[in-house]
C-alpha cells in the first residue's frame, strides 16, 4: 500500500466506530490532516450492529450514511482499514505511530458485485451477526460497510476457494499475493476512538450463559431482531426455534458489580427499554417483556422513553437482581429471586432471557502506550501531556449521541495540540 | 438469663444509650464487619442465594434494611443469623462485596450478647455448649460435649437421645474418634490457665473495642 504523507501536522484517530469517524469528520472539517485507522474491514464500529437505536428508533444506517457522505466528500481523511496499531513512540507534537496492515486478498478494483462470494464453498463465523450465524469466506462486512469491497476470509488462502474467488472475479480484484506489512507514520496528535465490548457473559457464572442456549447476550438479541441478522428479524429461541414471546431482560449483567465491571455501563438500562419495543413489534399485544433491574437510569434526558415503556401494557419491572438461572426440561429459563418491594421469593419461566451485559473499553485486550492514563475500569482519560485523548466509549460507557459529543471535544483537543506545534515549529525556523 | 448475662446487660444498656435510635451507628461500631451494612444497595442477590433462604425470616438484605430502618428488637431477637451455615453463596456473588457472612455472624455475637436471642434457639445453645466445654481444658472433650448435648433438654429426652446416637457413638470409638475415657478429666492442653487466661484477655480487648464497657 502507499503510506500516507503524515506529519507533526496530522491527527492520528484510531478506530473508526461513531466516536472514531465524528472525531476525523471534525478535524478534518476544520482543516486538519487526519488518518483515521480501523482494525476491522469496515468504519461503522458497534453502532451498525444494532438493528435500531435509542432515542428515536431510528435504523443505524441513517446517522452512518450521513457519516460517510461527509467522509466521502473529504480529502483531508485518509482512511486504513484492517490496521492495527502496534506502537505509538515520542511525546506531544512528535509521535511515532507503527501500524500492522492486515492483508484484505481484495483490491481497490472491487466493485462489490458478489461473484466471489458465490464462488466461494467456505464458510466462517461471522463477525456481524457476533458469530450467531455463518457467512461465505468472501464476504462484504455489512451493507453500509466503507470501504465497499469485498475481504478474503485468511483461512481460504492457499485452498482451491481462494483461485475460485479469483476466477470469479471480473474486475481482477482479487489479490492472492497481499502480505501484511508494518507502516510507520508520524502524527502529532493521537485520537482514541477504539470504543467498546460486551463483557464476557460467561463469567457471570449463576446465570449460565454458554450452559443454556436461551440465555443470550443484548448484544445478541440486537442481531435477532434485525432482519439482516441470523434468523432475519425473528425472535427465535436458540435451543428450539420456537418464537420467544415471553421474554425476560436482566439489567446490570457484569456492571456495577465489584466480581465483574465496578462501573454502571449507562446505556444498557435504556437499551433493554428499547428491546422491549421489539418484542412488541414482532407479537404486539401478545408480546410480553420482563425487565429485572436493581434501578432504572434512564440517562441523560430519556425519562419520557422510559415512562413510555412503563405504560406499555406488555412491559412489566421486577425490582431485583437475579439471583441465578435454572433450566427446565422445556428447555426454558427459571429465574430464582427475591423480590426487594416487598420481598417476595419468585422463580419464573420465560422463553428466553436477554443479559443486558456491560460495557468494558475494548482497549482492555491491547498493549496501550506506557503514559495514557486510564480510569479503574480501564477506560482512556488521554496523556498527561495532552497530546493523547480518548473519545467515545473508548474513553467511558456512553450511548451514540454522547459519543458524538465526547469525540468533538477530542478533536478540539488535538486541534489545539496541532495549533501549539505549528506555532512552536514556526518560532524555530 | 444468667446472672452474669443480666449484669452484662445493664453494662450493654448503658453503653447503646447513647445511639439512642441510630441503630445502624450502633451496628457499625459495635458489630463485627458492621461497618459494611452501609454498603448495601438492597440488589437481592444474596436473598435470592442463600440455601436456606425459604425456611427464615429475615434474608440478609432484609435484616440489612432493617437495621437502617432502626429496627432494633426485630433485627437483635430475629432467628435469622443462626440460621447462616457458611455456605458464602451470598459473599461470593454480592455485587458490593458485603461479607455478609460475616456480618451474620457478627449479628448474632451481638444479640448473643445483650442476652437478645430468642430462648431455647439450637444453634446458640450448641454454640453455648461448645464454648464452654472448649473452655475448661483447652481441648474439645467429645464425649462430654455430646452428653451434655443430649440432655440439654432434661433427662428422659437425653436417655432419648443417647439411645438414638448408640450406633454412631460405637462406631466413633471403633475408629478410635471417641474414648469412654475422656468422661474422666479428659485430655487437655499444657498450660490450661495459661489458654484461660489469654481468653480472658481477648474477651477484655474485644469488649473495649466494641465499646460495651464504655
Ligand atoms: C446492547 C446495546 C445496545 C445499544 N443501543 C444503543 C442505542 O439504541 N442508542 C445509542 O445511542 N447507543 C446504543 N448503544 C451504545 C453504542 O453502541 C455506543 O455508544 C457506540 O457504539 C460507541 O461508539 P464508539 O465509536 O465510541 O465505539 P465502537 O462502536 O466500539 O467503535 C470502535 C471502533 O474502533 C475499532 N477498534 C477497536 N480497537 C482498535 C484498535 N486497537 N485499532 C484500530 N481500531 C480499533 C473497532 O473495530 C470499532 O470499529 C448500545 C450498546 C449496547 C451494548
Ligand atoms: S445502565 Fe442500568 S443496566 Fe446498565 S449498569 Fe447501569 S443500572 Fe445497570
Ligand atoms: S447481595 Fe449485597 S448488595 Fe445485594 S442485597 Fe445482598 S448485601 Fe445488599
Amino acid at each position: 500500500m502507499t503510506v500516507p504523507i503524515a506529519t507533526s501536522q496530522t491527527i492520528l484517530v484510531v478506530g473508526g466506530g461513531i466516536s472514531g469517524m465524528t472525531a476525523a469528520l471534525e478535524a478534518a472539517e476544520c482543516g486538519k490532516d487526519v488518518v483515521l485507522v480501523e482494525r476491522s474491514a469496515t468504519l461503522g464500529g458497534r453502532t451498525a450492529l444494532l438493528y435500531r437505536y435509542f432515542p428515536k428508533m431510528c435504523h443505524p444506517t441513517c446517522g452512518l450514511e450521513i457519516n460517510l457522505r461527509r467522509l466521502k466528500a473529504n480529502r483531508r481523511i485518509r482512511v486504513i482499514t484492517m490496521a492495527d496499531v502496534q506502537s505509538i513512540g515520542g511525546s506531544r507534537g512528535a509521535y511515532t505511530a507503527t501500524l500492522k496492515v492486515a492483508p484484505r486478498y481484495v483490491n481497490e478494483n472491487c466493485t462489490a458485485c458478489g461473484e466471489c462470494e458465490k464462488a466461494v464453498a467456505a464458510e466462517v463465523s461471522n463477525p456481524f451477526n457476533y458469530g450467531l450465524n455463518k457467512t461465505k469466506a468472501a464476504y462484504l462486512p455489512h451493507a453500509m460497510a466503507y470501504p465497499q469491497r469485498y475481504v478474503l476470509d485468511p483461512s481460504v488462502i492457499g485452498t482451491a476457494d481462494a483461485d475460485k474467488a479469483k476466477a470469479a472475479c471480473k474486475y481482477g480484484a482479487i489479490d492472492l499475493d497481499m502480505a501484511a506489512e508494518t507502516i510507520e507514520i508520524n502524527v502529532g496528535a493521537v485520537v482514541w476512538a477504539t470504543g467498546w465490548k460486551p463483557y464476557d457473559a460467561a463469567k457471570i457464572q449463576p446465570y449460565g450463559y454458554g450452559r443454556f442456549a436461551n440465555v443470550v447476550t443484548s448484544v445478541e438479541f440486537e442481531r435477532m431482531a434485525d432482519p439482516a441478522g441470523p434468523t432475519g428479524g425473528k425472535l427465535l429461541r436458540p435451543s428450539d426455534g420456537k418464537e420467544a414471546k415471553n421474554i425476560a431482560f436482566i439489567q446490570c449483567a457484569g456492571s456495577r458489580d465489584e466480581n465483574h465491571l465496578r462501573h454502571c455501563s449507562r446505556i444498557c438500562c435504556m437499551a433493554s427499554l428499547k428491546q422491549t419495543q421489539y418484542v412488541r413489534e414482532a407479537h404486539g399485544d401478545t408480546a410480553k417483556s420482563t425487565i429485572y433491574y436493581i434501578d432504572i437510569r434512564a440517562i441523560d434526558r430519556f425519562e419520557d422513553f422510559y415512562r413510555n415503556v412503563q405504560n406499555d401494557s406488555t412491559v412489566t419491572f421486577v425490582k431485583s437482581k437475579v439471583a441465578r438461572i435454572a433450566e427446565d426440561k422445556n428447555g426454558d429459563p427459571i429465574l430464582h429471586g427475591v423480590d426487594t418491594e416487598g420481598y417476595h421469593r419468585y422463580a419464573t419461566a420465560h422463553d428466553l432471557v436477554v443479559l443486558a451485559v456491560g460495557m468494558e473499553p475494548e482497549s482492555n485486550g491491547i498493549r496501550l502506550p506506557d503514559d495514557i492514563v486510564c480510569d479503574s475500569s480501564g477506560f482512556i482519560e488521554g496523556s498527561p501531556d495532552g497530546g493523547q485523548i480518548g473519545a467515545g466509549a473508548s474513553a467511558s460507557p456512553l450511548d451514540v449521541n454522547r459519543s458524538v459529543q465526547s469525540a468533538t471535544a477530542a478533536a478540539l483537543r488535538a486541534i489545539k495540540v496541532i495549533h501549539k506545534t505549528a506555532s512552536a515549529e514556526m518560532a524555530q525556523k | 438469663m444468667s446472672e452474669s448475662n443480666k449484669a452484662a446487660n445493664t453494662v450493654a444498656a448503658a453503653a447503646v444509650a447513647r445511639y439512642r435510635n441510630n441503630f445502624l451507628k450502633e451496628v457499625e461500631e459495635r458489630v463485627e464487619d458492621g461497618d459494611m451494612v452501609k454498603m448495601c444497595m438492597q440488589c437481592g442477590v444474596c436473598a435470592g442465594s442463600c440455601p436456606l433462604g425459604p425456611h427464615w425470616e429475615h434474608s440478609p438484605q432484609k435484616i440489612f434494611m432493617m437495621i437502617r430502618a432502626g429496627k432494633r428488637d426485630e433485627v437483635l431477637s430475629s432467628d435469622s443469623m443462626w440460621m447462616c451455615t457458611s455456605c458464602y453463596n451470598c459473599i461470593v456473588r454480592c455485587p458490593r462485596q458485603l461479607p455478609i457472612t460475616h456480618i451474620m455472624h457478627g449479628l448474632a455475637h451481638y444479640a448473643n450478647r445483650l442476652g437478645m436471642v430468642p430462648k431455647g434457639q439450637p444453634t446458640r445453645d450448641i454454640a453455648k455448649l461448645f464454648w464452654d466445654n472448649l473452655l475448661k481444658t483447652g481441648r474439645v472433650n467429645e464425649l462430654k460435649f455430646s452428653l451434655a448435648m443430649y440432655f440439654k433438654d432434661g433427662f428422659v429426652q437425653g436417655i432419648k437421645n443417647a439411645l438414638a446416637m448408640q450406633g454412631i457413638g460405637l462406631s466413633l470409638m471403633k475408629a478410635k474418634r471417641l474414648s469412654p475415657m475422656e468422661i474422666i478429666g479428659g485430655h487437655k492442653c499444657k498450660d490450661q490457665s495459661g489458654i484461660q487466661k489469654m481468653i480472658a484477655k481477648a474477651r477484655e480487648i474485644e469488649d473495649r473495642r466494641r465499646g460495651a464497657l464504655a
